[in-house]
């Protein structure tokens, strides 16, 4: 799982659950995998996303660094920092881990990189 | 537009994915085969030029074709979604034997629109929806409207052709716009047991289905 899919993940779909965002990461093996590099698209993808929350989820594996808190105005202009968001969006992978619902505490195990959504008839809405 | 590589050599790298190692039938899981799937992911690119830079959905991935030919493609990062955890493992082999790290999996239901925030998120979403023959009837349907929700442009669709003219009443309905770019053959094994014959040839339509603003 890259952190890019993460920021759009909800545990909305449990019965009882209002936002069920962001869900907590919790990482036992992570791996770094080489993806090529596109300003055009990491800068169009940015606007897209919850910056706070993906902010949030790299610090929470230990990958927070040199990553800004907050997205500058211009931040197209910064290769830099364009470089740095690639690098957090798309090439750290959880392999191994769960995350967790804020709400309910509702685990979803992830293994082989592949998150399980997948909730049972009684637990959905 | 301009294509990353050759049609043929598109279809020659598809050849070559693994299957679906047992294919299960609640799910209708069949693959597109490698010449269906290479036709239709280079008219989207050539035709369209959706593939290219692009973020991309596989709605209902299985082992990937539709995936692995869109990152062939030029596609800069792809979500391939299933519900099923046996395809993904085998879309997991296939872009490990292919060294490829811009696909993310995701084991989900497509179909539950609470799970993922993608409301207008994609730039392209590929799929070829389960035809809903069995007791599933207006699944492909279902597909194709979750589909149009997690995009911004465009949704790309496989669907046999019988199914056209409700396809175009759905389009009218729904407030969008749509048509088909390609008419396909497509030879559906013998997978499943209640196929009698051995294979069945079925003309299928490649469908670009997008939002009347984009
Ligand atoms: C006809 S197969 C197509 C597989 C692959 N996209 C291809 O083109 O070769 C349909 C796929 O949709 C998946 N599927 C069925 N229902 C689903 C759902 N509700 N959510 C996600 N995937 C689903 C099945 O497991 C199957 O892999």
């Amino acid at each position: 799982m890259k952190l890019i899919t993460h920021n759009m993940l909800t545990s909305k779909c449990i019965k009882g659950v209002l936002t069920g965002f962001p869900l907590a990461i919790n990482a036992t093996d992570i791996k770094i995998k080489e993806v090529d590099f596109n300003s055009e698209f990491i800068t169009r993808v940015i606007p897209k996303l919850d910056w706070e929350v993906l902010w949030c989820a790299a610090n929470s594996i230990g990958h927070s660094d040199g990553l800004p808190k907050t997205i500058e105005p211009k931040f197209e202009e910064d290769e830099e920092f364009l470089k740095k968001a690639h690098h957090v969006l798309l090439e750290i992978e959880v392999e191994e881990g769960h995350l967790t619902c804020p709400e309910s505490g509702r685990q979803f195990p992830i293994s082989k990189g592949i998150p399980n959504m997948l909730l049972t008839e009684a637990e959905v809405q | 537009m301009s294509a990353v590589i050759k049609l043929k050599t598109l279809q020659g790298h598809l050849q070559d994915l693994n299957g679906f190692t047992k294919p299960k039938v609640q799910f209708e899981q069949y693959e597109t085969p490698a010449h269906i799937a290479a036709v239709a992911l280079y008219t989207i690119q050539t035709q369209y030029g959706s593939l290219q830079d692009k973020l991309v959905l596989d709605a209902g991935c299985g082992p990937g074709i539709l995936s692995i030919g869109a990152v062939m493609m030029g596609a800069a990062s792809v979500t391939a979604i299933d519900i099923d955890r046996d395809a993904l493992e085998v879309l997991q082999e296939n872009i490990d034997d292919l060294d490829i790290n811009n696909i993310d999996t995701l084991l989900c239901d497509f179909l539950d629109e609470k799970t993922c925030r993608w409301e207008n998120y994609f730039d392209t979403v590929l799929m070829n929806p389960p035809f809903g023959t069995k007791n599933n009837t207006g699944i492909d349907m279902r597909f194709l409207q979750m589909g149009l929700r997690c995009t911004c442009n465009s949704v790309y669709s496989l669907h046999k052709s019988t199914t056209r003219s409700h396809i175009e009443k759905k389009i009218k309905e729904w407030g969008v716009k749509g048509n088909v770019i390609a008419e396909l053959r497509y030879d559906l094994p013998a997978t499943y047991k209640f196929h009698r014959k051995q294979s069945q040839d079925i003309a299928v339509d490649l469908w670009r289905v997008y939002h009347s603003d984009s």
